[in-house]
Formats: structure tokens, C-alpha cells, sequence
């Protein structure tokens, strides 16, 4: 991007500047030996044209909106339209979570987002024994068709987009709001929102799983070839790297395994006979923000390039559509500290603002008392706020890519991609050229657990030694009595999902449930698509728990079998 | 299990119990455990209360760390506890639990028995410090 001659003579500038004017103040010395990122990566004092000196515009860098989307994947960014700002909630009942949802609405919010509780996200039902002490705490518990009515109760979906996150039983959900449009009579294909349905990252890092790694991906292929064809405006899997990072990955990795993933699902498809540029347009993307704000911009745009570039080279798309990647994001859980909580105001703060520097198409901030617990209503208000405070007040919404051309940001984006290549050439090389049977190998073999648990424990360390200066932790520590307003799940919220669960048994035709769950059984014997049998079997009020059983039948229960000491 | 010596290696079983699957921190603790010459176990994720007793019980464990970040402590907590009682194992176990365990939770899982609950942000060393502490004042 500069000529040749103009970089030497910078290059001497700064030699220059080096001898006389930064040495002799080099001997008061720096803050730090050494100052690095979150992940640990290692930045320089000051960053010139001579780092981005093989920049070239076109290919790495272009115009927003065009390949390789480095500078964002539209033309007007956010002078368009701001990010969704898509907040997660998710409690107790359907009939909490309803007017939670009311009530974000009501806010401003733009984008609904459900948090499904833990006995939903692993595919058992509300009275299963596992279940005890979990239903309703995490989100919200959905074991029939009749949880997902009461939860869109007076929500048109035709007009709402939403997004699932929920994995294991994503299938059994999808299948529901497919049933729940059906009976609003919304068109199918009018349909919006996103599902989660990224298994591989289960595995990886998030650990809720039914079935082993290879059945599990082909209900996602399933669910991919059922929505080109029925939901074309719904985002069937949301490949997610948010997981990855909070179980302690580095940026890099957390760009590289997602990566990795999305293209185990593209091939996956391939070899389906699936056309790249029919479902290469339905895959989006869910990355975390942390607090080095640099090298998280650098993630987002490196991400979108590697993205653009390989799948057009690895992949053959053709459609820009196809190479365009889209991503929520969300600021980081982990980040968050229990000790004087209304710091994390701040850090999500950064976060958000890394995200909306990068380029992000939706925002979930995290509210400042979630070390402690579900999220208070208050709490909520301000972390939505802080996105609304950015997009409205900050002026960080209104120029595209503002970053693009810093010389700091330029380097690390393109270090950023250096060190995924490097990750995802070694994944492909696990899987002898094949992404997907590497992805596979990787969680077989205990690749990825290493991986993120040497960096996670790294990271504890740094901290232990004060290194990583977390403030209110072991720095700037107050005594204080850390009892903020928690929202608290009632008591009696299982004893009430009991008693719908028994009552949808009660009043539905077993024999109908019992014909559907035989007709699933028989598809997946037959190695069929899964996704129509599974909505006749929610429509017949067949539960989330009694579907999953029928692949767990077939496919056995997956056990991890690593051990981390 | 007095203490016979201070050579003894503590024998610690770092539990997940519930249908959580953060382990983030099971596993950083258990190599911290490991790395503080403790001799650890991992009880894996996805165990019911009952398999967590059978493990301590079998294992003949010295320290019980629960790491828990699903919200359902209140209910899996004490039922680990009522198991170590059964088999007659809970005065000899150093119960510890880990994890987002909201203040006013705190004394009900102490009445349980747990011996120290270690929130968001404990350093391990802290941790550390308190097993071998407890154990060195013939504590278990």
C-alpha cells in the first residue's frame, strides 16, 4: 500500500526517533516488561506503515461490503441500521419468560433471544430425575409444543426475529416454532431467527450433548437441507465461538475452531450434494468479546476474511452471499467479576464497543450482575442501555470499519489470520484434507480439551501472579458486602411444569405420539432427512425428551471420556 | 482419617454434578490441586448426586470439591451431603463448592456441611492454602 520509497524513508524516521527520542526515555523505563493481550499474544509500543507494508488494499482489505468483507459484510454498516440488539432471556416458565419477552419488546429491543434451561438445552423432559433442581433456573423449560405457544403468546412471530440457543435438541425446537408458525399462519418461509444447532462446539467446549459427534452432525445437515428448502429466511446453526472462548480459549483459537466448525458443516453438506451457494447464504456466526479491544476488532475482521477467502477457495462458493460472513456477538461472561459488580458495567462496556468496531450484525451485552446470578431486570436495562448509549451517543455507529487502516489494527488482523491458517491447516491435516473428519479426530483424540485447557490455565496463572491485573480481584480490592438485587426463580416453577407436562400427556392422542415417534425411528433407520417427522411429532405433542430418546436409541448415549489431570 | 503424617498426599475428587457443562473451572482447579501435589480425580460431567457419593465413597477421597454454576446447588448440594452421611463418610470429607453461589445461598449450604464455598474470583492459592490448612489441623 506504500511505495517503496516512502517506507525507507519512514523506516529511518523511526530508527531516527528510536535513537534520540525514545531511548533516553526508554531509562525511566515501561509499565511493563513485556505487554500482551488477553490471550497472551504480544503487542508492540508503536505500530507504522512498516507493518502493514504487505497490505494489499483489493485482497485484504477492499470496501465494505464486497470480498473479503474485511471491512464489514454490507456497504453502510450501521449508518443503515444499527446492530440488533438482541438481549438473551430466558427464566422459570413459559409464562415468565413471555412477558420478559413482552417487555423487551416494549424496551426497544429488536430481536428476540430465548435461554432454554438445562434439562431443555440436554434433551430431557421437566420430570426427568436428572432434571431436579435445574428446571426453569438457567432459562426457560420447554418440554412440549404447548411450553413454545405460551412463550410466543401475543408475539406475532411473522414480525419478530428470534433466536434459539439451544443445541443438542435444536432440531426438536425448530421443529416447534415451524409448528407454532404453521398454526399462526405465518408462512413458513417468512419465518426469521437463528438457531444455535452448532454440535461440533458442544463437544468442544460447551458440553451438552445426547448423542456422539457424528450422528449429531447430521442432524445439523438435516436441519441446514430442511431450512434451503422450507425457512430460507431462518439461520439454521449459528456457529458458535463464544463457547470456545469462555471455556478459556485464546481470540485466535476461538476464530480458528469456529472456523473449523463452519466448514465441517459446509462439507458435511457438499458431500450431501448440497449446493454451496443455496446454504452457504444460511450460515451465520456467534463470536465473544473480551477486554483487549485490539485484538478483538482484529479477530472479527481477520475472521470475516479467512471466511470470504476459504470458502471461496476450499469450497467453491461463487455467490457473494456465500462468502459474506455474519456474526452476533456477545460481550464476555467470564470477564465479569462478583467482586463490586457495577465494574462489569465498564467492561462490557469495551466489549461492546470492540463488537461494534469489528462489525458485529447483533449485540448481546451481559448485564453486571451475572457472576452472581440470573440477571436482575435493572441490570438488564443498563447492559441494553450500553448498547443503545453506543449506537445513539457515541458516535462509534456512524463511520464504517473506523478502525480499517490503523497500523496497530492492520498488523493484528493480520497476525490474527496468520495464527488461524496455522490452526486450521493442522485440523485439516487430522483429517487428511478433510476439515470435517479433522473437527471429528480433534474432540476424539482430546485436541481441542488440551488446547483450550493449557491456555485457560495459563491465563489463571498469569493471573495468580498478578500479571493480568483484573480490577476489584487482585488489584484495587475493596472490602464490601456484595448483595445486589438478584432476580431469584420460584420455588415452585418445576412443580408447575410438572403439572402442564402431565396435563399435555393427559389430554394428547398416545397413539398418534406413538405412530410419529415410530415414523421418526423408521426415517432415521432409513438415513432420511429427520426435520419433517420431527415436526408431526411436536405437532402431536410428542415431548422434547421422548424425540431425543428415539435418536438415543439409535444412535447411543455420548460419554466424554477425557480426564483433565 | 486423622492425620498421620503431614507426607500424606491428599486425595481429592473435583466433582460436576447436575446437567451443567462448565468446566472451566473443574478443570483449572484440578490441575492447580494436581500441580499443589494433591493426587486428583475428575468425576466427569453430567453425575447425579448419588454417583458423586458412590465416587467419594470408593475413592476413599479426603476433599470433595463441587464445582457448580447451574443455579441448582440449592437442591444437588445437600443431597450429595445427606449421601456422604448415609455411608457414614461426611465427617471425614472437606466439602468444598466452587462456583456462582449467590450470598444469601450460602449459609443453607454451610448448615449442609460444606466446609468453605469459593465464589467467582477466589484465587487458588486461596484454595490451596485452605485444603492444606485443614488438613494439616487434623480438620479431616
Amino acid at each position: 500500500m506504500f511505495d517503496e520509497q516512502e517506507l525507507a524513508a519512514i523506516s529511518q524516521q523511526r530508527e531516527s526517533w528510536e535513537a534520540e527520542t525514545l531511548d533516553p526515555s526508554l531509562e525511566r523505563g515501561e509499565r511493563k516488561e513485556r505487554f500482551a493481550t488477553v490471550s497472551n499474544h504480544e503487542v508492540d509500543r508503536l505500530y507504522t506503515p512498516e507493518d502493514i507494508a504487505d497490505l494489499e488494499f483489493d485482497e485484504d482489505l477492499g470496501f465494505p461490503g464486497e470480498p473479503p468483507y474485511t471491512r464489514g459484510p454490507y456497504p453502510t454498516m450501521y449508518r443503515g441500521r444499527t446492530w440488533t440488539m438482541r438481549q438473551f432471556a430466558g427464566f422459570g416458565t413459559a409464562e415468565e419468560t413471555n412477558e420478559r419477552f413482552h417487555y423487551l419488546i416494549d424496551e426497544g429491543q429488536t430481536g428476540l433471544s430465548t435461554a432454554f434451561d438445562m434439562p431443555s438445552l440436554m434433551g430431557i423432559d421437566s420430570d426427568h430425575p436428572m432434571s431436579e433442581g435445574e428446571v426453569g433456573k438457567e432459562g426457560v423449560a420447554v418440554d412440549t409444543l404447548r411450553d413454545m405457544e405460551i412463550l410466543f403468546d401475543g408475539i406475532d412471530i411473522g414480525d419478530v426475529s428470534t433466536s434459539f440457543t439451544i443445541n443438542p435438541s435444536a432440531a426438536v425446537i425448530y421443529a416447534m416454532y415451524i409448528a407454532l408458525a404453521d398454526q399462526q399462519g405465518v408462512p413458513r418461509d417468512e419465518v426469521r431467527g437463528t438457531l444455535q444447532n452448532d454440535m461440533l462446539k458442544e463437544f468442544i467446549a460447551q458440553k451438552e450433548w445426547v448423542i456422539p459427534p457424528e450422528p449429531s452432525l447430521e442432524i445439523v445437515t438435516d436441519t441446514i437441507e430442511f431450512a434451503v428448502e422450507e425457512t430460507p429466511k431462518f439461520h439454521p446453526v449459528s456457529i458458535s465461538g463464544y463457547h470456545i472462548r469462555e471455556a478459556g480459549s485464546t481470540a485466535a483459537q476461538e476464530a480458528a475452531f469456529t472456523l473449523a466448525d463452519g466448514f465441517a458443516y459446509v462439507e458435511d453438506c457438499l458431500e450431501r450434494g448440497l449446493d454451496v451457494d443455496e446454504f452457504g447464504p444460511l450460515l451465520s456466526f456467534f463470536f465473544n468479546s473480551h477486554n483487549s479491544i485490539f485484538e478483538e476488532v482484529a479477530k472479527f475482521r481477520a475472521s470475516r476474511r479467512v471466511y470470504a477467502r476459504l470458502m471461496e477457495e476450499w469450497y467453491g462458493a461463487d455467490e457473494p452471499e456465500s462468502k459474506r460472513m455474519k456474526f452476533h456477538t456477545q460481550t464476555a461472561g467470564q470477564s465479569l467479576t462478583a467482586q463490586q459488580p457495577l465494574n462489569n458495567i465498564v467492561r462490557v462496556t469495551i466489549q461492546a464497543l470492540a463488537g461494534v468496531f469489528g462489525g458485529t450484525q447483533s449485540l448481546h451485552t451481559n448485564s453486571f450482575d451475572e457472576a452472581l446470578a440470573l440477571p436482575s431486570e435493572k441490570a438488564v436495562r443498563v447492559a441494553l442501555r450500553t448498547q443503545q448509549i453506543i449506537a445513539e451517543e457515541s458516535g462509534a455507529a456512524d463511520i464504517v470499519d473506523p478502525m480499517g487502516g490503523s497500523f496497530a489494527v492492520e498488523k493484528l488482523t493480520n497476525e490474527m489470520e496468520a495464527e488461524i491458517m496455522d490452526y486450521l491447516e493442522e485440523i485439516k491435516a487430522m483429517g487428511d484434507g478433510s476439515v470435517r473428519d479433522g473437527v471429528l479426530d480433534g474432540i476424539d483424540q482430546g485436541y481441542y480439551h488440551r488446547e483450550i485447557q493449557g491456555a485457560s490455565y495459563e491465563y489463571q496463572q498469569r493471573v495468580e501472579r498478578g500479571e493480568e491485573v483484573v480490577v476489584g480481584v487482585n488489584e484495587y480490592t475493596i472490602e464490601e458486602d456484595t448483595s445486589p438485587e438478584l432476580l431469584h426463580v420460584d420455588e415452585t416453577t418445576r412443580d408447575r411444569q410438572l403439572e402442564r407436562l402431565a396435563q399435555v400427556k393427559a389430554d394428547r392422542d398416545d397413539a398418534a405420539v406413538d405412530a410419529t415417534l415410530k415414523a421418526l425411528s423408521d426415517a432415521i433407520e432409513r438415513d432420511e432427512n429427520v426435520m419433517p417427522y420431527i415436526v408431526d411429532a411436536v405437532k402431536a405433542y410428542a415431548t422434547m425428551g421422548e424425540i431425543m430418546q428415539v435418536f438415543e436409541d439409535h444412535h447411543g448415549a455420548y460419554r466424554e471420556e477425557i480426564s483433565p489431570v | 482419617m486423622s492425620i498421620e503424617n503431614d507426607e500424606r498426599t491428599i486425595r481429592c475428587l473435583v466433582a460436576k454434578v447436575g446437567l451443567d457443562g462448565h468446566d472451566r473451572g473443574a478443570h483449572v482447579i484440578s490441575r492447580a490441586f494436581r500441580d499443589a501435589g494433591f493426587e486428583v480425580i475428575y468425576s466427569g460431567l453430567h453425575k447425579a448426586p448419588d454417583d458423586i457419593v458412590q465416587a467419594a465413597v470408593q475413592e476413599d477421597i479426603d476433599v470433595l470439591g463441587i464445582s457448580i454454576l447451574s443455579g441448582a446447588h440449592d437442591t444437588l448440594v445437600p443431597k450429595i451431603m445427606d449421601g456422604l452421611e448415609e455411608y457414614g463418610a461426611k465427617e471425614e470429607t472437606l466439602v468444598l463448592v466452587g462456583g456462582v453461589i449467590p450470598e444469601e445461598d450460602r449459609d443453607e449450604l454451610e448448615a449442609a456441611g460444606a466446609a468453605a464455598i469459593f465464589g467467582p474470583g477466589t484465587s487458588i492459592e486461596e484454595t490451596i492454602d485452605f485444603v492444606r490448612k485443614t488438613v494439616s489441623d487434623g480438620r479431616i
